[in-house]
C-alpha cells in the first residue's frame, strides 16, 4: 500500500459520501425512509403509537415523524373489507399510561367483539398520545385520516383547550411545517409565528444524510425497538410504585393562571381545532365522535373548590357548558362522560385510569361503538 | 473518559504526534503514554482520591512486577532509574490536576494533594521493597516471586468477589469520612487491573522457569501499560513485544501500509463494536430483565442468539481496536479472535475465542497443572488428568470474570463440554477417519457439528449473561419449552 494508492481510497470514499448525500437531498430522502418500516412486516405492528421516555427499559421511544410514527402502528395495515375502524384520540389517559398494551382502552374494545350495524367487525386502533392539546390530536388525526377510518372517537379535556398551550407539545412543535398549512387552510386562531415552532432549515446540508442523522438514528431505532417489541410485548416501563392520587385538596382555585373564577369565553378555548378535525374526518369520509374524557372527582378536602389536582370546579364546568354548547351548535356527536369512573379506578393522575376503570369506560362507550342504521 | 469514540480519536491523535517524534525517543513515548492511558481513561470514582490511588497503584505494581522478574545479577541501569524517574513524574505532573478546575482536569476527578501523595508511594515502595528483601535470598525461584503473585491474586480477588470488594469499599469510604452504608463493588472499578495482572503474573512465572528474556524497566513497562490493550486485551507475551518494541527506532516514520492496515482494523472494530454490538444491546440480546418478559421460546432463542452474537461483536471488536492502534504504535498485538461461532468442536471454540486469554490459561493453568499431576507416584488415568486441567483451566477463566456462583457454573459448562469432546474425539479417531471417505456424509456432520457446538456454547452463554442460578434454571428450562 503507497500514500498515493490510500489517497485514491479517501478521494473515492469522499466522492461516494457526497453522492449518496446529494442523492438523499435531491430525492427527499427522509420522506422516503420515514415511510419505510419493518413493522407490519417482519415483526407486529405496535398497538399504540411510539412514546418512550426511558428506551432501554420500554423498547420505546419519542420521536417526531408523523409517518415513522403511523408506519410502526397496526393501523398502518391494510384494512380488510370486513372491517368497521374506528381511531381513538387523545391523551395519556387513552394512550394508556400505566396500562400494558392488552388493557387499553382499544385493546379492551376489541376484545368485545362487537358489530357494526352492517355486520362488520369493530376493530379500534389506539391513535392517542401522552399530552394535552387538541392541535397535537388534530395533526395525528390529519396524518391517520389515510387509514380509512369509518369512526373517530375525539376524547378531549380542559387542559387540551386553552390557546396558548397549542403548540407546546414537541410533537407539534417540530412538525412546524404541517401544523401551519392546517393553522392557514383551517384559518385556526392560533399564531403562526409562535415562537415554539422549530423549523427545519431548508439548506442542503440540513436535508442531507448528515443534517438528517438525528431524524435517522430515531426511524433506525424505532426499528430496533420493533424487533424488542415482537419479542417481549412490552412498549412502557411500568414502575411497580407510584403516587396515588391526592383525595385532599389545595383550596386554590387558579387554573390557567387565572387565578380569580369567571366563565371561560369561546375565545380561550381551541374549539376551532376541534371543528377542524370534525371537517377532516367528514371529508374523509368517516364519522366523528367527540368524547369529554373522564376526570378523577375528589371527595376530600377542598372537593367544593375543585374537582381534582387539575381543575377547580368552576373553569372545568365552564368548560363543560362551552364544550355542550359548541357541540349543540354545531350538530357534532359528544358524548360527556367525565364522571363515568369512579374515583378509586384513577392511578396516579386526573386521566390515568386502572384497567378495570378503562373497562367501565369501554361499556359506557359501546353504543357509539354500534350505531343503530 | 471511557474506552469510547471520543477516547479513540484522542488515541489516533496522539499516534499522530508520537510519529513525529525523533524515532529513539519512541519507546520513551510509549512508557509515558502508558502511564497516562491509565489515570485518563480510569472511571470516576465514588470514593475520595480511589480514582487517583488506584492507577497509581497500578503503576506501582508495574514497577515491583520488573523489579522482581529482573534476571539474576541484572543490576539498574541508568535506563532504568530514567524509566522510574518519567513514570514518577507522570503520576506527580497528572498529580498537579489538582490546582486546575474541574473542567480542565485531565484525572478523572480532583487528585490528591503531593504530600500525602509521595508518603503514599514512599511508604508502599518501602513495604514492597521489604517484602522483597526478606525473599530475595530463597533457593526456590517460585518463592521469590511469590508474595508478589500473592499480592496480585488477592487483589484479584478482592476485586472480583462482591462481598470482599464492597466489604473493602466500605473500610475505605470510613477512612475517607463518607458515607459506608452505600459501598458497592464499583467503588473499586479498578481500570486495567485484570490485564495488567495477567501480564505481570505471565513475567513471574515465566522467570521461574527461566524462559523470560532480561528486560528493562522501560521494555517492561511499555509492555504491562501498553496503551491499546490496558482496557481489554490482548493479552501479549513480554518475549514477543519486546522484539517489537526494540525495532521501534527503525521503523520508517511515515508508512502508508501501516497506517491502512491499522486504520482498516480500527474501522472494522469501531463498526462491530459501535454499530453492531451496541445494537444488539437495544433489548436484542439477552439479559435479566428481557428473559422473564420474552413471549415465547422462539423469542427466547432469539434473544439468545442476540447475547451470542453481541458479546463476539462486542469484544472481537474491541480486540479489532486494540490490535489497530497497536499497529499504528508500531506493535502487532496478538490475535484474539478468529471466527469462533464457525467452530465443529468446543476446542476448536475455545482455540478461536479470546485466544489471547485461552493460550495464557493454557500456559498457566493446564499446562502446570497436569505437569504437576503427572509428576505423582500415583498417576491418575489421562482422562481425568485432562478432566482436571480442563475444570480448572476453565474455571479460573469463569471466576475471572466474578467470583460468582453463575460464573463457576459457566466455567464447569466448558469444562464438560471440552473433557466431553476429547473422549468423543479419542473415541471416534477411526470412524471419522472413514466419515472422510464420503464427502456428502462428512459435510452433513460437519454441519451437525456446528450446529451442536455453537449451541451448546450459546446455552453456556445462559449462565454468563444472567446474575441469578434460578433464572438461569428457569431460562434454560424455557428455551427447551418447559417452565412457561
Amino acid at each position: 500500500m503507497t500514500w498515493r494508492a490510500l489517497a485514491r481510497i479517501a478521494l473515492k470514499t469522499a466522492i461516494l459520501f457526497i453522492l449518496c448525500n446529494l442523492i438523499f437531498v435531491f430525492t427527499n430522502g427522509m420522506t422516503i425512509v420515514e415511510r419505510l418500516s419493518l413493522y407490519n412486516l417482519v415483526v407486529p405492528g405496535r398497538a399504540r403509537l411510539p412514546y418512550g421516555e426511558n428506551p432501554a427499559e420500554s423498547y420505546n421511544l419519542s420521536l417526531d415523524s408523523l409517518p415513522a410514527m403511523l408506519a410502526s402502528h397496526t393501523v398502518a395495515r391494510p384494512k380488510a373489507a370486513d372491517e368497521y375502524r374506528v381511531l381513538l384520540i387523545g391523551d395519556s389517559g387513552i394512550w394508556g399510561w400505566r396500562l400494558t398494551p392488552d388493557a387499553t382502552l382499544s385493546a379492551q374494545l376489541t376484545a368485545r367483539d362487537l358489530r357494526s350495524a352492517d355486520g362488520r367487525r369493530v376493530v379500534v386502533y389506539n391513535l392517542a398520545y401522552p399530552i394535552q392539546a387538541l392541535m397535537k390530536d388534530a395533526l395525528i388525526l390529519d396524518a391517520a385520516l389515510a387509514h380509512q377510518p369509518d369512526l373517530v372517537v375525539w376524547f378531549v379535556t380542559l387542559d387540551g383547550f386553552p390557546l396558548d398551550k397549542q403548540t407546546y407539545p414537541p410533537l407539534v412543535a417540530r412538525n412546524a411545517k404541517g401544523v401551519r398549512a392546517l393553522i392557514a387552510q383551517y384559518e385556526l386562531p392560533i399564531d403562526p409565528r409562535d415562537p415554539a415552532f422549530v423549523d427545519a432549515p431548508g439548506d442542503l446540508l440540513a436535508r442531507s444524510i448528515v443534517g438528517m442523522r438525528r431524524p435517522l438514528a430515531d426511524w433506525l431505532r424505532l426499528q430496533l425497538y420493533g424487533v424488542s417489541w415482537a419479542l417481549t410485548g412490552i412498549d412502557q416501563a411500568i414502575a411497580a410504585e407510584y403516587a396515588p392520587l391526592a383525595s385532599d385538596l389545595d383550596a386554590d382555585p387558579t387554573w390557567n393562571a387565572i387565578a380569580v373564577p369567571r366563565p371561560l369565553t369561546p375565545s380561550e378555548l381551541a374549539i376551532p381545532v376541534l371543528a377542524m378535525g370534525e371537517k377532516l374526518t367528514r371529508a374523509a369520509g368517516g364519522r366523528m365522535v367527540i368524547v369529554n374524557e373522564p376526570i378523577h372527582i375528589s371527595r376530600g378536602a377542598n372537593a367544593d373548590v375543585r374537582y381534582n389536582s387539575w381543575y377547580p370546579r368552576w373553569a372545568y364546568d365552564s368548560y363543560r357548558e362551552g364544550l355542550e354548547r359548541a357541540c349543540g351548535e354545531r350538530a357534532w356527536t359528544c358524548l360527556d362522560l367525565w364522571d363515568a369512573v369512579p374515583a378509586d379506578y384513577f392511578t396516579d393522575s386526573p386521566v390515568h385510569l386502572s384497567p378495570d376503570g378503562t373497562a367501565i369506560l369501554a361499556d359506557a362507550l359501546i353504543p357509539i361503538m354500534i350505531p343503530k342504521g | 473518559m471511557s474506552f469510547d469514540l471520543s477516547a479513540i480519536a484522542v488515541f489516533a491523535a496522539a499516534i499522530g504526534a508520537y510519529w513525529l517524534l525523533p524515532a529513539r525517543t519512541r519507546g520513551w513515548a510509549l512508557l509515558i503514554g502508558g502511564g497516562a492511558t491509565l489515570f485518563l481513561l480510569q472511571p470516576r470514582l465514588p470514593i475520595r482520591f480511589a480514582d487517583f490511588v488506584l492507577p497509581t497503584g497500578a503503576v506501582m505494581l508495574t514497577v515491583a512486577g520488573w523489579w522482581w522478574t529482573r534476571a539474576p545479577n541484572q543490576p539498574a541501569t541508568r535506563q532504568d532509574v530514567l524509566a522510574v524517574a518519567i513514570l514518577a513524574g507522570t503520576v506527580l505532573l497528572l498529580a498537579l490536576n489538582r490546582y486546575l478546575p474541574g473542567s480542565a482536569r485531565l484525572t478523572p476527578s480532583r487528585p490528591p494533594d503531593m504530600l500525602t501523595l509521595v508518603i503514599g508511594i514512599g511508604a508502599s515502595t518501602l513495604a514492597l521493597y521489604g517484602v522483597w528483601l526478606l525473599t530475595r535470598r530463597m533457593v526456590s525461584p517460585m518463592a521469590r516471586i511469590r508474595p508478589l503473585l500473592l499480592l496480585i491474586v488477592a487483589l484479584f480477588a478482592l476485586l472480583k468477589t462482591e462481598v470482599l470488594a464492597i466489604a473493602v469499599a466500605g473500610a475505605w469510604r470510613g477512612l475517607a469520612g463518607q458515607d459506608v452504608t452505600i459501598a458497592s463493588a464499583l467503588d473499586l472499578n479498578w481500570l486495567g487491573f485484570s490485564y495488567l495482572a495477567f501480564r505481570i503474573i505471565h513475567t513471574l512465572i515465566d522467570r521461574t522457569s527461566g524462559i523470560l528474556p532480561s528486560l528493562s524497566l522501560h521494555a517492561y513497562a511499555a509492555y504491562a501499560l501498553f496503551p491499546p490493550s490496558l482496557v481489554a486485551g490482548p493479552i501479549d507475551r513480554a518475549d514477543r513485544f519486546v522484539k517489537d518494541f526494540d525495532a521501534l527506532p527503525m521503523l520508517a516514520r511515515f508508512d502508508a501500509d501501516r497506517f491502512a492496515r491499522g486504520g482498516a482494523r480500527i474501522a472494522m472494530g469501531i463498526f462491530k463494536k459501535f454499530v453492531i454490538a451496541d445494537t444488539l444491546s437495544f433489548g436484542l440480546s439477552l439479559n435479566a430483565v428481557n428473559v422473564d418478559q420474552a413471549v415465547g421460546t422462539g423469542a427466547l432463542w432469539l434473544l439468545l442468539y442476540g447475547y451470542a452474537l453481541r458479546l463476539f461483536f462486542d469484544f472481537s471488536g474491541y480486540s479489532d481496536i486494540a490490535i489497530g492502534l497497536g499497529i499504528w504504535l508500531g506493535v502487532k498485538l496478538p490475535e484474539n479472535f478468529d471466527r469462533p461461532y464457525l467452530r465443529t468442536t468446543i476446542t476448536a471454540f475455545w482455540q478461536s475465542w479470546h485466544k489471547s486469554l485461552g493460550d495464557w490459561a493454557r500456559f498457566y493453568v493446564f499446562s502446570p497443572l497436569t505437569r504437576a499431576i503427572l509428576r505423582r507416584e500415583r498417576k491418575p488415568s489421562s482422562a481425568v488428568i485432562v478432566g482436571i486441567g480442563h475444570l480448572a483451566t476453565m474455571l479460573t477463566i469463569g471466576l475471572w470474570h466474578g467470583v460468582t456462583v453463575n460464573f463457576a457454573i459457566w466455567g464447569l459448562w466448558q469444562a464438560a463440554g471440552l473433557y466431553a469432546h476429547k473422549r468423543w474425539s479419542d473415541s471416534t479417531r477411526r470412524w471419522y477417519r472413514k466419515l472422510s471417505e464420503t464427502p456428502g456424509r462428512k459435510r452433513a456432520w460437519t454441519l451437525f457439528a456446528w450446529a451442536i457446538t455453537f449451541h451448546y456454547v450459546a446455552l453456556g452463554w445462559v449462565w454468563f449473561a444472567l446474575p441469578d442460578v434460578g433464572q438461569s434454571i428457569r431460562a434454560l428450562g424455557r428455551l427447551l419449552g418447559i417452565g412457561w
